[in-house]
């Protein structure tokens, strides 16, 4: 029993040193180029290049020395575990589920609501500013319009790869109306709605018969023509230069927040004179915009329409042997998911107070879809938390100052951005292929609501 | 308590209520299906038969609209005297309106739905009539509340005939296949049809599983419930069906009763070939099998 298992141990370190070796081998030839040499220019501008092979050695050493206790330690430790735990009988899923675990959905939505305030009274006013705008206000837009675009992508199952143009839409309706006819946030909010919606119709007639990839392409450039619409349509809206001076939100028409005058909000209430008072009004703004579109998703899959939007996605064929019409269908789902991409859209104008049409480029289309995708398709709550991490992540590189002390001052944390968020992606994917929150909540059942594992449901082929 | 459709009355019993005539349908230089005449009476199993690559398949994708015929007419006479011409309806408006429902010979589930789900998906149409196209049913009004109700006890009414019951909540495609092809069935009868057409619902189900399918069917054609089926399994067709068509290169060559069928020496040959031996015996011992 012993001599067995200590060759058993010599085995996996023989077997640990191998992979170590070929790790370090592989990670020498990947970073042979990218990290062991450098260009650079001298004074005379002329580009040298310089050897780092002390950086190299380090990227070398790191792969296999963690190739070798991950192969070595760490899984032998792991399988250990399982086994005792499999000997114990007792079962690795468990359907007892913590306190916070329960409550999850009550505790957040109590949090969120306390955020500001307690921001306020942490940092004061205007540190307050930091915490409810560049965090609470920019996650919550995500949220939004992740929660938005998954009606389309999670449930319906067609791939939108120009989801920013409704965004577009719905930021240049409240932007346009509001300064040509001075209308007010609350008129122009459902109206940016609906006509993103009606764009989302017009975009979705024409793409009924793609599937895939095809569909993918296609809704690619339907962004794409908004934004390059909205840049060359200067006499409308002023190309580059974009809309500036947009109205701020009222409170519902009573109170306004233009400092000075005479129905200024925070007087009111007797509050001294801060811009914070209008982002912490936005932040609750726009946390029940997410309320909405998060009971509006909620409702619809119960309904028959939202059935007919995840039965398109598993099986369009079998769906038009049922009896619906999948043509209908597809265009409630995209009119859906593009008007809440509207009222997302109006929000963020008059948030920035300024819109221009690089805000619509589609890498804001790719981050969108990215965070449904690292969500877990369908899954309101995974999305929530993809995009906590995706947005207020990139958010958090802005305050790494410290970071600076290790790369030295010339180290800029903003710039690495896309690049972790690869790394986030790629780890995400490797541990959880099927986003965050893989399984599927059943929207009826008979005797027991039981979560449908992620291997059984389908993305959709468009 | 029935709630696939009214038991049929004994005045339309024998009633055509499906009538093919002069079907004909090509695929570029292939004639797939030539002049092809059939009727499907009310309350029978009408079978269709053929060897592979008859066209039996293309005659279901017709008459359900999958495929739009190169010529001929389908029409499809309903309980009330409705008339429908089924070649010039798009595919889901036949099963929504002319009351048709199919299956398929590769089963589609909406396998990440569980198998209640599956059954509420196929009751779109009432379910949406009764939500007020979702805007009522958005307000939570309690029409739709107890529609979606009525809907769900539908779905178990058919669970229990597909002896489905106990697993109403798990994901449709954990089931094992012949409970999948059970449940496809169940799936098309909640669209309330009044010809149920099953494509080829015996194709690799073990003996219990087969037995399982016929107590089903029965079921079914009890309610009041017309089928039309392609079958390849000769012991299955014998025994259920009270009507066959037999089709062969897109042409039928025989039609009638069981027994008429079998002995049909059209049938025979075309079954047996005239020269391959060794097919030769398969099917007559299918045929024999046939017999009890």
């Amino acid at each position: 029993m012993n001599a067995a298992s200590e060759t058993g141990s010599t085995n996996i370190m023989s077997k640990a040193l191998r992979e170590a070796a070929f790790a370090g081998a592989i990670a020498f030839g990947m970073f042979l180029l990218f990290v062991g040499i450098e260009t650079y220019q001298d004074i005379d501008n002329r580009l040298v290049w310089r050897t780092r092979w002390g950086l190299l050695a380090i990227f070398v050493i790191i792969a296999a020395v963690g190739r070798f206790v991950t192969v070595g330690f760490i899984r032998p430790h792991i399988d250990r575990r399982k086994l005792a735990k499999a000997k114990s009988g007792v079962l690795e899923i468990s359907e007892e589920k913590g306190f916070f675990h329960r409550h999850f959905l009550k505790i957040a939505l109590i949090a969120l609501l306390i955020y500001p305030p307690m921001s306020v009274m942490l940092f004061g006013p205007q540190g307050s500013l930091k915490y409810v705008d560049n965090f609470g206000i920019q996650i919550l837009i995500y949220v939004m319009l992740a929660w938005g675009l998954n009606i389309v992508v999670g449930l319906a199952g067609l791939l939108d790869l120009g989801y920013v143009a409704f965004y577009a839409v719905g930021a240049y309706s409240y932007a346009l109306l509001s300064s040509y006819f001075g209308l007010s946030f609350w008129v122009l909010l459902p109206l940016a709605g609906i006509l993103a919606a009606m764009w989302g119709v017009i975009l979705g007639f024409p793409v009924l018969r793609l599937r895939g990839d095809y569909l993918a392409i296609v809704t690619l450039a339907f962004g794409e023509i908004i934004r390059l619409v909205l840049l060359n349509w200067t006499d409308v809206t002023k190309g580059t230069f974009g809309i500036s001076g947009i109205a701020k939100a009222s409170v519902f028409g009573i109170w306004s927040f233009n400092v000075g005058a005479p129905d200024y909000f925070p007087k009111a209430l007797g509050l001294a004179t801060s811009s914070a008072w209008y982002k912490i009004f936005l932040f609750y703004v726009i946390l029940a915009l997410c309320m909405l579109t998060a009971y509006v998703t909620i409702r619809l899959r119960r309904m028959p329409i939202g059935r007919a939007w995840e039965a398109l996605r598993e099986d369009e064929i079998a769906c038009r042997s049922l009896g619906i019409n999948t043509v209908t269908t597809k265009l409630t789902a995209f009119a859906t998911g593009a008007m809440f991409g509207g009222f997302a859209g109006s929000f963020f104008a008059t948030r920035q107070g300024f819109v221009s049409p690089e805000s619509f480029v589609f890498l804001e289309s790719a981050v969108i879809l990215a965070i449904v995708v690292l969500g877990g398709m369908g899954s309101l709550t995974g999305i929530a938390i993809a995009a906590v991490v995706m947005v207020g992540g990139t958010e958090l590189l802005r305050e790494m100052e410290f970071l600076k002390l290790i790369f030295g001052p010339d180290f800029t944390p903003e710039l690495y951005r896309m690049l972790l968020f690869g790394l986030a992606m790629i780890i995400v994917m490797l541990f959880k292929p099927r986003g965050f929150v893989g399984s599927r909540q059943p929207t009826a059942f008979l005797k027991q609501r039981k979560a449908v594992s992620g291997s059984f449901t389908k993305e959709g082929h468009g | 308590m029935t709630f696939g459709t009214d038991m049929m009355t004994s005045n339309t019993t024998g009633d055509t209520l499906l009538k093919v005539e002069h079907l004909s349908m090509k695929f570029g230089g292939l004639m797939a299906i030539n002049d092809l005449s059939f009727e499907a009476r009310r309350g029978e199993i009408t079978a269709l038969i053929g060897p592979n690559g008859a066209g039996k398949t293309t005659v279901f994708n017709c008459i359900t609209g999958f495929y739009k015929p190169t010529m001929g007419m389908i029409t499809l006479r309903q309980r009330d005297g409705k008339e429908h011409l089924l070649e010039r309806l798009n595919d889901f408006e036949i099963t929504k309106s002319a009351k048709v429902a199919r299956t398929f010979q590769n089963i589609r589930l909406f396998s990440g739905l569980t198998v209640l789900e599956n059954l509420l998906v196929a009751q779109h149409n009432a379910l949406m009539k009764a939500s007020g196209y979702t805007i009522l049913g958005l307000l939570g009004l309690p029409a739709y509340r107890n529609a979606a109700k009525a809907a769900i006890d539908k779905a178990s009414y058919w669970l229990e005939k597909a002896e489905l019951i106990d697993r109403a909540d798990d994901p449709a495609g954990d089931l094992p296949y012949g409970a999948q092809r059970r449940l496809e069935i169940a799936r098309a009868m909640c669209t309330g049809p009044e010809l149920l057409c099953l494509d080829e619902p015996a194709a690799g189900l073990n003996p219990r599983e087969s037995a399982a399918l016929n107590t089903l069917l029965y079921a079914i054609r009890d309610e009041g419930v017309s089928i039309l089926l392609i079958e390849h399994d000769m012991s299955v067709v014998m025994e259920i069906s009270d009507h066959v068509v037999v089709l062969e290169y897109g042409q039928k060559i025989s039609d009638g009763t069981p027994d008429h069928v079998k002995n049909d020496p059209k049938v025979i040959a075309a079954y047996l070939g005239v020269e391959d031996d060794e097919v030769e015996e398969v099917i007559a011992v299918e045929l024999e099998g046939g017999d009890h």
